[in-house]
């Protein structure tokens, strides 16, 4: 026992309940703290059960994936564990890869750069136990490339853990540079294979086949540090927080008109309305929250202020957990201009490689863009509503899905708004500066 | 033809809008405002299949395929 381990307070939990969880308040932990904080690193999975066990512990868990899609963690560590199984120890006999994806390309996130900036060995915790679970020599921690110092920090977390004796699957830390779709799992893949990080056509998925042609995890690096706690504390602690439907703490990413805009970790199932109170409240009066970030949806208030923040509960009101980002929308302000902006945004981050993507994007960032500044025109509204279709579930990956989705609920909840620009011509408020953070993008703004 | 069929799959990366699946096998493919393909959903009727086999050969990108039923899960 190296004298790291020997300061664990393995008999000494947090408390099930008590949140923050993930994030400590105060200064970031080093590896003495982090140990002191949750305990010493379980000897998962060489212990007792072996991997299954720890695949089966996440599976009664309920933990869903925190990158966005919310997929069932364990579900997805099956499949490459598996797929080692299959193949024979992966295809070229060097197992599985994971990667821990911290990439967070999504300009109104915050969380992952907060978790890894915080508890960077929570993470790590999370890449050794998940490495163990599926079969993986070797890992890669993807961050984003353009966080100054980040890469630098973690580092310094790995050699520490090398210092103090830990195993664990060897970790390299990847900084990608791109843009929205930089982080999309085949994207990263393609990225670690030596190409361009935009998304791949699938099938193969990574799970199939990923980096090296191995079996792949792409896991987000919040999920892998729920694995550290669940791994230590087990399933009935991680669900004390969160509820059956939705079980266990998420970071979440708040910002707009809130007066405390930040990263905050909540129990699952969390009302907005009480989300947007932990972040110090409305800044002014709000007419709607986005959730779910660019990929998400309008939640129209005050009704939508009772939705469960979860994924099941934000999908029954229309919008999307996804990477967990609420942003208050002033009531002084034009929801179809705000959408407006953020489709301009989004059109540009096309990676370029589908017709419907490259061409239908900006020819809806477009058609918006004349609704919110212009109006008075019936036909761009009908031009708007006849792309939708003609641009959903048509690329590679999922991004035009999400931007199409957005602009429907948007058409939906903001669909009086609509009425007064048509038969009207656009409302003061479509010219306040903008209130959605959507970084410059060549080609400026409409 | 086999029990449940077959259905065309586009990869939409490898497409670069030449039209001439929507040529050789209109039934089943139409042209969006770009010119990329938009194919009916569901299996491809038998009486179809030969036409669609000539569509698939002549894709000057190889971006259409002609799949057995897309396996579960």
């Amino acid at each position: 026992m190296t004298a790291v381990r020997s300061t664990g307070a393995a008999g000494h939990p947090l408390p099930p309940g008590q949140l923050p969880r993930l994030v400590a308040p105060g200064a970031p932990l080093g590896l003495q703290a982090h140990v002191g904080r949750y305990g010493p690193l379980p000897a998962w999975p060489g212990g007792p059960g072996g991997p299954a066990q720890l695949i089966a512990s996440v599976e009664r868990a309920g933990l869903t994936g925190r990158g966005g899609a919310a997929f069932p963690a364990a579900r997805k560590m099956r499949a490459v564990a598996g797929a080692v199984t299959r193949t024979g120890r992966g295809r070229r006999h060097g197992g599985a890869v994971l990667i821990a994806n911290g990439a967070e390309s999504e300009p109104a996130s915050g969380k992952d750069a907060v978790l890894l900036r915080q508890s960077p060995h929570l993470v790590l915790d999370g890449i050794t136990l998940a490495a163990g679970a599926v079969g993986a020599r070797g890992a890669y921690l993807c961050i984003d490339g353009a966080d100054p110092g980040l890469a630098g920090r973690l580092l310094v977390a790995v050699a520490e853990r090398q210092q103090a004796g830990l195993a664990g699957a060897a970790v390299r830390v990847a900084e990608v540079r791109g843009g929205y779709v930089a982080s999309e799992e085949s994207a990263l893949v393609n990225f670690l294979n030596g190409g361009p990080a935009v998304p791949l056509y699938v099938p193969p998925r990574p799970f199939e086949r990923g980096v090296g042609g191995q079996p792949t995890l792409v896991s987000n690096v919040e999920t892998l540090a729920h694995i550290a706690l669940i791994a230590r504390y087990g399933p009935d602690w991680f669900g004390a927080a969160g509820t059956p439907a939705a079980p266990g703490s998420a970071l979440v990413t708040v910002g707009g008109a809130v007066r405390r805009p930040g990263v905050y970790e909540i129990g699952l199932g969390l009302p907005a309305s009480e989300l947007l109170e932990l972040a110090g409240g409305p800044a002014e009066p709000l007419q709607a929250i986005l959730a779910g970030g660019y990929f998400g949806g309008w939640l129209p208030l005050p009704a939508g202020g009772e939705a469960a923040v979860s994924p099941p509960g934000l999908r029954s009101a229309g919008a999307s957990f996804g990477a967990g980002v609420l942003l208050g929308l002033p009531a002084a302000c034009c929801g179809l201009a705000e959408t407006a902006r953020v489709l301009r945004y989004l059109a540009g981050q096309s990676a370029g490689q589908c017709g419907p993507c490259t061409f239908g994007l900006p020819a809806i960032a477009d058609a918006l863009a004349h609704l919110a500044w212009r109006g008075r025109d019936e036909r761009a509204a009908e031009w708007l509503r006849s792309l939708l279709p003609l641009v959903d579930k048509r690329g590679a990956c999922h991004f035009p899905d999400g931007a199409v989705a957005l602009v429907a609920s948007a058409l939906r909840v903001f669909a009086d708004d609509l009425q007064r620009h048509l038969s009207q011509g656009p409302c003061p408020d479509a010219s306040r500066p903008p209130v959605l953070p959507v970084p410059r993008a060549p080609g400026g703004q409409p | 033809m086999s029990p449940g069929g077959r259905v065309l799959r586009l990869n939409p990366i490898a497409c670069d809008a030449h039209g001439v699946c929507a040529d050789l096998l209109p039934e089943m493919v139409t042209l969006d405002p770009w010119g990329y393909p938009v194919i009916a959903p569901g299996p491809v009727p038998a009486e179809l299949e030969e036409h669609a086999r000539r569509a698939v050969a002549s894709c000057p990108t190889l971006a259409l395929r002609l799949e057995r039923q897309p396996r579960a899960g």
